[in-house]
């Protein structure tokens, strides 16, 4: 072939697995550098004439600044800019909006408000001289009385946290509620039973390995501000220091590197990063700053801290009639939680979206603590982890007291296949699941009935075995635009094809993986609608210069948004290529057909031509009329959320002379619609159980009476390793997602937010006889043994306890 | 290796303490002068511009940060670069040479026991000196031995796997290469 005449050839269907396409469980691209120790996390960015910056953070949680002494920290040689809350406010940079339409504060001006807020910081020429500098800064502290729960955030005389807000008279952030609140009330009246519950989830952090960081480097030749950082959502990113550093848009740059993991912890724009961007203006320079993970635990999103009256309005023959929730959330001292702007408390009333529920009722309420900041989607999309771990919680309680099996409770009251589209009581719509099969799936795979034999046996030895099932489906993907924006910028996301001249391609996303590995799935979608093999195609992501606007990746929204913009760029590439196609077969478009990799001549299927034929006719022999070039975009923004379902049956056994409990088996069913790559799937699937057990049984931050954070560093916020994590048993049900173009819908978080009420149903289920009916999460031995030992209900709301 | 304070004037630099040490990483003797407080990690990431040891916790429970020291892993996040004097190193550039991969990086990729990548330099040299040890082992030793590095991706199933798949793989080699001989 020559570039000038491509003859019109004889070419074949390829075959779709063989080219890395859709289905293929492809080995990862992204691999060969991270095995080489050379991927490219922030932490690796090196720039001539680099600084290094330290942050000096609050010891105390609540105080008043009394004074600032920087002079000794100034004297240190190779310290180049000491910054404190005053000098920020110099530039209007004391403080900066937050993703909820609140203020947090960059460098404290007033008060400290939490342990571990940021007071001033320090730019040297190492990191070792700044974190010498830090500790030469003499600040004097006059404490306050603190607060570390919503009970005493809502007493009469608590101190005000946010005094600075005009108009702030107490330490409510919003009353929100949704559903029929006079409907829940009748069905409530005409109930046979109803079960009721109270709990908390307990504040959880992401902690992905690498920390948060940013290296800010501006350029006053060019006016340029170019900043590589830790973010899981650039663009966004970029809006925001357009806003608050008052930059020009266009001379600002976002580049998010290889990331050490995210889980939500990355997508928030803290003080850290605006400080740098700011001494390296000032400088001139530019400026790294690295958190370490004390820093990293005890001032960056969290998730959860949400406790929960839940209660259940019930016939007797086990039909659910009714829900009614309340919950009290702890936002900390800002409230920062990334979410949609519609609602306050996230999609938390995504809750019982897989059960037929005549009506419900929730009310929310949201409070300032002397606690950090920024509520995040920890693997999770905008707290459907609470939704979904309450709802599983309130169904065990339920079926225990009407006597009901636990699994014959769940099928009774589920959406059943033929009811979609399904509006849920809080008002979603769903559209499509199999969650009687899913649930049967997962019952067959532990052998229930055979458990539950096992366990009666075992209890006449006095042996404690538990199981618990926990059953949800969730919203994953916002959008739709309609209905979901930050800060007003909508919810789509985007992708960029350009397919080059002999058939290979580059494609860009405004998405931005953290592990996910887009660069192997993103080409597998292309190679499924062109036929262009995987291997052909580079996928760039997280450049704000080169990749097209997208929010980024967090919720579970890349595969269910971003995936789908893939999909429709290349159809659009699909449609030029057939009119190049059409050119070279010499036959009109209308005569011209499709089948992977290929087109041909309706009438002569032997007589086609390649995509990659195409192509370089693009560029060296396109028709009269027609534009060169073979280069497309798409926005995509979804009709709806996109609806994964899944079944997670655990089974324990618990040691009633320990409280310790051990995990017996793991079976998890998923129902994510069409897998991509299923070996990134289940890889998915897996991370996601790791956490659910992690949180049920170990991980978790909590709070002494004076606010010190408990949980601080990686000795005492306790993660799984490989020896306590158990194995998994994966199992699937397909139901293609109905609006998603290749029917695929999100998985990344799913047995995550599903997960945790496994693990704890299956312990609760260990000690039901001894009138247990709630321990609050994580499930630690001496929680457990209390509950055996004391008959009562175990809480875990902070102020921890002490021996003392 | 002085790049770390090249920027200071003249009469702080020599305030600053300095230990020359020689430390062979990777089969290359490699000499650099050092404040004794700097971390090993910290010198191999930037004195000899070896980022793929990565520092995840400075508490050495994460293990982001292993190396071999010697042959046996060590958290180079909470070990002095003057420790490391007159030691052999090994990191993650050392596994292999440019245009190959070790079998515990094939068996990573394989198994897909990585995600985000920045653990997995330390598991394969904590995973490197247990097959040295023991060169079939089984899933919970393998999980034993992994059990002081933290992986927030994964859930270790695929590790373990991975690690089972280069254990198999470099017995395999050494079946073969002893019947050859």
């Amino acid at each position: 072939m020559t570039a000038t005449e491509p003859a019109p050839t004889t070419s074949r269907a390829l075959d779709e697995i063989k080219i890395g396409g859709m289905g293929a469980s492809r080995k990862r691209v992204e691999d060969n550098r991270f095995l080489r120790g050379r991927g490219h996390y922030v932490d690796d960015v090196v720039l001539p004439g680099m600084l290094h910056m330290e942050i000096l953070r609050s010891p105390v949680a609540h105080a008043r600044i009394v004074s600032i002494d920087a002079s000794r920290a100034w004297d240190i040689p190779g310290v180049r800019l000491v910054l404190t809350g005053e000098m920020m406010a110099t530039r209007n940079l004391a403080w900066m909006p937050t993703l909820s339409y609140d203020t947090q504060a960059v460098l404290a001006t007033d008060k400290v408000r939490f342990q571990g807020q940021e007071v001033a910081c320090v730019i040297a020429d190492d990191p070792y001289i700044a974190k010498d500098a830090c500790e030469a800064i003499e600040v004097e502290y006059e404490q306050l009385p603190v607060i570390v729960n919503p009970t005493q955030a809502t007493a009469p005389d608590a101190p005000i946290i946010r005094d600075d807000k005009e108009g702030q008279a107490d330490n409510v952030i919003f009353d929100w509620e949704v559903g029929d609140r006079a409907g829940t009330d009748r069905a409530f009246a005409e109930a046979d039973h109803v079960s009721t519950i109270r709990m908390h989830y307990p504040r959880s952090h992401p902690s992905p390995l690498e920390c948060c960081g940013s290296v800010a480097d501006f350029d006053r030749a060019t006016g340029k501000l170019t900043v590589y950082m830790t973010t899981q959502a650039p663009h966004i990113v970029r809006a925001a220091v357009a806003l608050i550093a008052e930059l020009p848009e266009h001379l600002i740059r976002i580049v998010s590197p290889d990331l050490g993991g995210g889980f939500g912890n990355k997508v928030p724009v803290y003080p850290g990063y605006v400080m740098s961007i700011l001494a390296s203006i000032l400088l001139e320079r530019p400026v790294k700053w690295i958190e370490d993970r004390s820093g990293n635990l005890i001032s960056t999103g969290f998730g959860r801290d949400v406790y929960l009256e839940g209660e259940m309005a019930l016939r007797r023959d086990g039909k659910i009639l009714a829900v009614r929730m309340h919950t009290d959330s702890d936002h900390g001292a800002f409230f920062g939680d990334a979410q949609p702007s519609k609602f306050k408390i996230g999609l938390l009333h995504s809750t019982f979206s897989c059960y037929d529920i005549p009506t419900a009722h929730l009310t929310a309420r949201g409070v300032y603590t002397n606690k950090a900041p920024g509520g995040v989607a920890y693997r999770c999309s905008f707290r459907v982890t609470e939704a979904m771990f309450f709802q599983e919680r309130m169904m065990q309680a339920a079926a225990d007291e009407l006597g009901i099996d636990q699994a014959e409770f769940r099928r009774m009251n589920f959406v059943r296949d033929d009811d979609f589209p399904h509006r849920t009581p809080f008002g979603f719509l769903t559209d499509s699941g199999q969650y009687a099969k899913c649930l049967q799936v997962g019952l067959d795979a532990i052998d229930y009935e055979g458990f539950r034999r096992e366990q009666a046996e075992a209890a006449k030895q006095g042996r404690l075995l538990g199981i618990g099932i926990s059953c949800m489906t969730e919203p994953l993907g916002a959008g739709n635009s309609r209905e979901y924006d930050i800060l007003g910028i909508k919810m789509f996301d985007s992708a960029e094809l350009r397919v080059h001249m002999t058939g290979k391609a580059i494609l860009r996303t405004g998405a931005k993986s953290q592990g996910q590995g887009h660069e192997t799935t993103w080409a597998q979608i292309v190679a499924h609608e062109l036929g262009i093999p995987a291997e052909d195609i580079v996928v760039e992501e997280g450049d704000t210069d080169t990749a097209p606007f997208g929010m980024g990746t967090y919720a579970s929204r890349s595969t269910p948004v971003a995936g789908a913009a893939v999909a429709m760029v290349s159809r659009k590439i699909r449609a030029k290529a057939r009119k190049l196609a059409a050119h070279l077969l010499e036959v009109s478009e209308e005569d011209v057909e499709w089948e992977l990799g290929r087109f041909y001549v309706r009438s002569a299927p032997d007589r086609g031509v390649t995509i990659q034929e195409c192509a370089m006719a693009a560029y060296s022999n396109m028709p009269d009329g027609l534009e060169p070039g073979l280069e497309a975009n798409a926005y995509y923004d979804p009709p709806n959320l996109t609806w994964p379902f899944g079944c997670y049956i655990v089974t324990v056994e618990v040691d009633p002379m320990t409280g310790v409990w051990d995990v017996l088996r793991v079976v998890a069913v998923d129902d994510c619609g069409v897998r991509i790559n299923p070996m990134i799937v289940e890889g998915q699937i897996m991370g996601g159980l790791t956490e659910a057990y992690a949180m049920s049984s170990m991980q978790f931050i909590t709070f002494d009476a004076d606010g010190n954070c408990i949980g601080s560093n990686f000795m005492d916020y306790l993660l799984p390793t490989a020896w306590e994590t158990p194995g998994y048993e994966l199992h699937e049900v397909v139901t293609p997602c109905p609006h998603h173009p290749i029917g695929a819908k999100g998985i990344g978080e799913c047995a995550t937010v599903g997960g945790p009420a496994a693990f704890v149903n299956a312990v609760m289920d260990a000690v039901k006889q001894y009138g247990v009916r709630n321990v609050d999460m994580p499930l630690l031995p001496d929680r457990v043994y209390e509950a055996i030992t004391q008959r009562h209900d175990v809480s875990g709301a902070p102020p921890i306890r002490t021996d003392a | 290796m002085t790049s770390l304070y090249e920027e200071i004037p003249q009469a702080a630099a020599e305030d600053v303490p300095v230990r020359r040490i020689t430390v062979s990483v990777n089969g290359q003797r490699r000499t650099a002068d050092v404040e004794p407080r700097l971390l090993l990690a910290h010198l191999l990431r930037q004195g000899f511009k070896l980022t793929g040891t990565h520092t995840g916790c400075d508490t050495t429970n994460c293990g982001a940060c292993t190396v071999l020291v010697d042959g046996l892993p060590a958290k180079s996040c909470t070990m002095l670069a003057v420790q490391a004097d007159g030691h052999e190193v090994t990191t993650v550039e050392g596994l292999a040479g440019p245009s190959e991969l070790h079998p515990l990086q094939e068996g990573f990729k394989d198994e897909h026991g990585l995600q985000c990548g920045f653990c997995t330099p330390g598991m394969m040299l904590a995973a490197k000196a247990l097959l040295e040890e023991n060169p079939d082992p089984t899933e919970d030793e393998v999980r034993f031995a992994l059990s002081g590095n933290l992986c927030r991706c994964t859930g270790y199933q695929n590790i373990v796997k991975s690690v089972l798949w280069a254990a198999q793989k470099m017995n395999t080699a050494k079946t073969q290469g002893g019947e050859s001989e």
